[in-house]
């Protein structure tokens, strides 16, 4: 056990620093002139000159990549483009406003989508599941946009009884967060609670075909033991990382739901870095969002190897 | 409605299927205290079904269109879904086959033999514990106070199907339905069920309803048998009436059918000196895993040899664990050995398949055990032997299609059959195909693994007398990978004995066969079921006198 | 003989004719769009911003006063044709590597499954967002990128379906035989695999959908004047309040789309799989 976390965390390292040399080479080897494409296409050649030597362009690739890196290892991101300001001081708030986003919405999607697989589960073959099934597999499938632009208007602009821009800053009250959560939070919870509680019934469908459970039927176990317990116990691994997967996938989302509500996150800030080719700051939010994503995934798979830990085991040998 | 002392009465039952099927075609049968009542026939024959529905349990796309089955005089088919669960495993239990699909990979063993009888609030917790190391310890299983605290894969096969009885008679049924239960087991493993099985059915005044396709393992333990066929039961009646006097051909030909050992009724087959004009192995060692210092990291075979002839069978013997399938693989070309070399016809031969010449490849043909996976089921039969014949003979045209009729007529398909699809043919037939496919090559060699152990016994043993023919009419040299030595008895001229990856015993199938020298062999030809009553009895004894023999070997030890 | 219970589950005729008619409506729709419009999608139909519906203009006009409803049907083509070729890409290089690293095994698959899984371990979005940050969003780019994100699914999927049957006897017996790759992958592993592949380009294509319309959302996918059904439903977002349908009529194409590709996966084979 303890060899495999140390496996999985040295290959997760490994992972990062390629992820890392990608972001790089994406964000200064890729778009050509980076001076260039920072001032547009009006500069002055003095102009993209003297940005080019403030930048350190001039310097060899393999340097610059060695000292981005060494930066970041040390919370140093690189000064903005277009801000002049650190990129770290942009970061700060940002990563907690998403954070809080994100860290709701899982709150609620996860508990709220595992018990809706299972009542499903409970229930298969029957009404219930079969009208949940389809009204699930139509929310996973709606675009986060249509969720958030629907509220927005039932709620913002006919009802009128929460802001359609969600504006936090340092100093808001409780009230002021959760009335600024309110919308985007539940736009997320809607999708990822459908993804999430699909595949959870569609993990426990399956382990529902195995033998072992129709032992347990024909041992007079009732149905809902059956589901809670004979199914449960051996989809608590799948179950963690179809979990992380979607918190995971939750990326998308808040780029999505941040837009709308000009939510003030990492996402927003990255949108915005993006279009201005404020190039060091896509670079941080890239690599805070991939090792963000890497790191879920690699907790899931030790939460699923700790579940299931003798999934490779062998059977012994009949004894004569 | 129930006479009295019948714990089981089915009265003119027949299920149907989606499609439209009466898998049960109006059954009728009793079952009294004290009573086996076996259920045999072929697969597909319903009994498993029928069994089942003796829990008052129907598979998806069944459904009971007529009939009562009572279960100490209830009709278990119109109970609610609360009253059937408190029936089951309370007054009727039941015994599956597989023990290894059967429990529950996650939940550890004895909570779930004991989970019936706490969901039925029949035995307090300790008292269920209690229970459950009682039968532990009557089924002879290895450290009963602690072993149930084990998760299912922490056991073998042998033993799980010993936790599979112990969870039956937990809370002492009035009825245990027993379907195949030794099946998936070795034949030496299953002498040893077998009699634990048959000890607490008689102990416990158990009836007992035991599905099996082997008639000569029912004959052990049954007081009556029921022979079906197609949903109907074709004969019903005590078990000496039906093995000394059966009225059906159809049982007529179960018995002809059934494993028995010829060394001691006469005929076997002549064996000459070992040929090399065949296939030749020396030294064979080979394994799975990673190489450390030239051994792989799991050993399956160590320092085989075997030689077959032109016109010869030799039979290799094993039950699972003894590389038999790796030297099959091995001597096909598809698995590379660690050490060790092959001649074919006294040349030497390349180890992959990848390094030997079109020729060669064409010589050495493999048929495999599972005939469903071995034929692409996209591909007409016209497909799969025009493929062959076109790759190594280049034939195609009018010249295929002959060629073609005549493979089939070889194999005793009719040539129509071209157009079908795997799908569409049985599974005796599909063995056929696939012998017509290697037959297509024009080989020399034809190495056949396991090629009747998915097939019921009437099946397999045409498909035996197919080789037969092969062997005689073309001259083949044969080598013939099984379980069970009963299968090869009547063919095979020479046999080898492979156990842990060795070989224990090679010879004429006579010697080995009448006088086994080993003790491993001995206890095999032992273990062959036979249609005798007291066969189990003397099986079991011999076990138990050569298990401290057979102990010694370092990776026969019981897992601790 | 085996105890697995099959799993039962009656084919929903009724989902997949619908699914089937929603998807056609839309191709039509693309279709038509190329030779008829209710109005020139960049016409000033309108002096009024965000005008409600009226006669002629059924869906009204947005921010700069053009028809909603020509707009829409104009951009039905570019979304879905966008969609179409990255899922087309995707799949032509997923199917082909995953198959060869299947069959071939050794450095080739250690080597691609290792570099998939970098791409799959990335999220997508922010991949898009960094090459378009790069490279500058135009149609183009999108489609590479999106068949590049989704080719590593792809290759997953058709490296299992390929793994199974590899190991399966009859593609032994095939190969002892001596048969070269050309029969192994088209004769023999192909009828097998053409089912499931394009169940999953149905789905995958529905991710593609919902990748390219949100970074058109965010305001970096396909760039004014044209617009797919993401870039309107951005553009109209500030007229919620006097023309909605502006705005919710696109996002609603695209998840009427996107809903019946899932059905129409989801009454084909069971359930669909997920990496949206």
């Amino acid at each position: 056990m303890t060899r495999f976390i140390l496996w999985r965390l040295a290959a997760t390292a490994l992972l990062l620093l390629v992820v890392s040399l990608l972001v790089f080479w994406a964000c200064e080897i890729l778009p050509g002139d980076v001076a260039q494409v920072a001032l547009g296409q009006f500069a002055t050649p003095e102009n993209v000159k003297a940005l080019r030597i403030e930048m350190g362009l001039d310097r060899p690739a393999a340097e610059r990549y060695l000292g981005w890196l060494m930066g970041v290892l040390q919370g140093d991101w690189g000064r903005s483009l277009v801000s002049k300001s650190p990129v770290s001081s942009l970061l700060s708030e940002r990563v907690a406003n998403t954070a809080l986003l994100a860290g709701a919405t899982t709150l609620i999607a996860v508990p709220l989508a595992l018990t809706l697989g299972l009542v499903m589960a409970v229930w298969r073959g029957r009404a219930l599941d079969r009208g949940m099934s389809v009204a699930i597999l139509a929310l996973s499938a709606t675009p986060e946009f249509l969720l958030a632009t629907l509220a927005v208007l039932l709620f913002a602009v006919k009802l009128g009884w929460l802001p359609a821009v969600a504006y936090l800053s340092a100093g808001s009250s409780l009230p002021q967060t959760v009335r600024a959560l309110l919308l985007p939070t539940a736009s997320l919870v809607i999708v990822v609670t459908a993804q999430i509680a699909r595949m959870t019934r569609a993990i426990i469908g399956n382990i529902l075909t195995q033998s072992y459970i129709e032992m347990a039927v024909l041992k007079g176990v009732p149905s809902r033991r059956l589901v809670m317990r004979h199914a449960l116990v051996n989809a608590v691994g799948p179950l963690a990382n179809v979990v992380a997967l979607n918190v995971a996938y939750l990326v998308s989302g808040i780029v999505v739901v941040e837009t709308v509500f000009a939510y003030p996150g990492l996402a927003r800030l990255m949108i915005d870095a993006v279009q201005s080719r404020d190039l060091p700051v896509v670079q941080a939010c890239a690599m805070i969002f991939c090792a963000t994503y890497v790191l879920l995934i690699l907790l899931a798979d030790i939460f699923a190897r700790i579940a299931d830990p003798h999934s490779a085991a062998q059977r012994p040998a009949d004894a004569i | 409605m129930t006479a009295p002392g019948k714990v089981l009465a089915v009265e003119d039952l027949t299920i149907v299927s989606n499609a439209g099927t009466r898998v049960v075609d109006g059954v009728s049968l009793r079952v009294a205290r004290g009573e086996v009542l076996a259920l045999i026939g072929a697969s597909g024959s319903g009994k498993t079904t029928l069994a089942l529905a003796a829990l008052g349990h129907l598979r998806p796309g069944l459904a009971r269109q007529a009939g009562t089955v009572r279960l100490d005089g209830a009709d278990v088919f119109a109970m609610t879904a609360q009253q059937l669960n408190d029936l089951r495993g309370r007054k009727v239990a039941y015994v599956a086959q597989s023990a290894a699909a059967a429990f529950n990979p996650r939940l550890r063993l004895t909570d779930q033999v004991i989970e019936s009888a706490l969901l039925h609030g029949a035995q307090s917790e300790s008292a269920a514990r209690l229970r459950a190391t009682d039968l532990f310890r009557y089924l002879a299983l290895p450290n009963p106070e602690t072993i149930g605290r084990r998760f299912p894969y922490q056991v073998s096969g042998g033993q799980l199907q010993r936790f599979m009885i112990a969870m039956g008679l937990q809370e002492e049924p009035l009825l245990l339905v027993c379907d195949e239960p030794t099946s998936a087991l070795d034949v030496t493993t299953q002498v040893e069920v077998m009699r634990l099985l048959k000890n607490a059915i008689a102990d416990n005044d158990t009836a007992a309803l035991f599905v099996s396709h082997d008639l000569a393992v029912v004959a052990q333990i049954a007081t009556r048998i029921a022979v079906m066929r197609a949903g109907r039961i074709v004969e019903c009646g005590p078990t000496a009436e039906i093995i000394a006097a059966p009225r059906e051909d159809y049982t007529r030909a179960l018995i002809a059918a059934c494993g028995h050992l010829p060394g001691r009724d006469g005929a076997l087959v002549p064996a000459a000196a070992p040929h090399t004009d065949g296939l030749e192995a020396r030294s064979i060692v080979a394994g799975y895993g990673r190489a450390e210092g030239g051994q792989p990291a799991v050993l399956s075979l160590r320092d085989v040899d075997l030689a077959v002839g032109r016109g010869e069978i030799v039979a290799v013997i094993g039950e699972s664990g003894s590389g038999k399938s790796t030297l099959a693989r091995v001597l096909a070309g598809l698995h590379a050995p660690a050490s060790g070399t092959l001649r074919l016809a006294g040349a030497p031969l390349a180890a992959l398949d990848r390094d030997r010449s079109k020729a060669e490849r064409r010589r050495i043909q493999l048929v495999v055990q599972m005939a469903d996976t071995a034929l692409n089921p996209r591909h007409s039969l016209r497909r799969i032997l025009g493929r062959t014949l076109k790759f190594f003979h280049g034939l195609t045209g009018a010249q295929a299609e002959a060629r073609m009729a005549d493979l089939l007529a070889r194999v005793s398909l009719p040539a129509e059959y071209l157009d079908r699809y795997p799908t569409q043919i049985s599974g005796g037939e599909k063995q056929r195909v696939n012998l017509a496919r290697a037959l297509a090559a024009e080989p020399e060699v034809l190495i056949c693994d396991e090629i009747t152990s998915a097939l019921d016994t009437i099946v397999a043993q045409s498909i035996i007398a197919l080789v037969k023919g092969l062997r005689d009419e073309l001259g083949l040299a044969v080598i013939f990978i099984s379980h069970d030595l009963a299968t090869v008895a009547d063919i095979a001229n020479r046999v080898t004995v492979l156990r842990h990856g060795r070989v224990v015993e090679a010879g004429p199938t006579a010697a080995v066969l009448t006088a086994p020298q080993n003790p491993y062999t001995k206890l095999l030809t032992a273990s062959v079921p036979e249609l005798r009553v007291g066969w189990l009895e003397d099986a079991a004894a011999t076990r138990d006198d050569l298990s401290a023999a057979l102990r010694q070997g370092p990776s026969e030890a019981v897992p601790a | 003989m085996t105890a697995m219970l099959s799993r039962q589950r009656p084919r929903p005729r009724a989902t997949l004719v619908l699914s089937i008619a929603v998807l056609a409506f839309f191709v039509l729709i693309g279709c038509m769009s190329l030779i008829w419009l209710p109005q020139d999608p960049t016409d000033f139909v309108s002096t009024d911003p965000f005008a409600p519906p009226s006669a002629g203009i059924w869906l009204g006009t947005d921010q700069l006063g053009r028809d909603v409803l020509s707009r829409l049907m104009d951009g039905t083509r570019i979304t879905l044709l966008m969609a179409f070729a990255a899922t087309l890409l995707a799949h032509l290089i997923g199917d082909t590597l995953g198959l060869l690293a299947a069959l071939r095994g050794g450095l080739l698959d250690a080597v691609l499954s290792r570099i998939v899984d970098v791409i799959l371990s990335l999220p997508k979005i922010i991949v898009g967002l960094v090459v378009v940050a790069a490279l500058g969003a135009s149609i183009p780019v999108l489609v590479v990128v999106a068949a590049f994100v989704y080719a590593a699914g792809v290759f997953r999927i058709s490296r299992a379906l390929g793994a199974d049957l590899v190991r399966l006897d009859y593609m032994q017996i095939a190969r002892s035989r001596g048969e070269g790759l050309g029969w192994l992958l088209f004769g023999e592993m192909l009828p097998h695999v053409v089912r499931p592949l394009a169940t999953d380009f149905a789905l995958r294509m529905s991710f593609a959908i919902l990748f390219m319309s949100s970074l058109s959302f965010v305001g970096l996918g396909v760039q004014p004047p044209m617009a797919d059904w993401g870039g309107m439903a951005k553009e109209n977002l500030e007229g919620l309040s006097t023309n909605p349908l502006a705005a919710i009529a696109p996002a609603a194409a695209i998840a009427l789309v996107s809903i019946a590709l899932n059905l129409l996966v989801d009454a084909l084979d069971g359930e669909a799989g997920s990496g949206r």
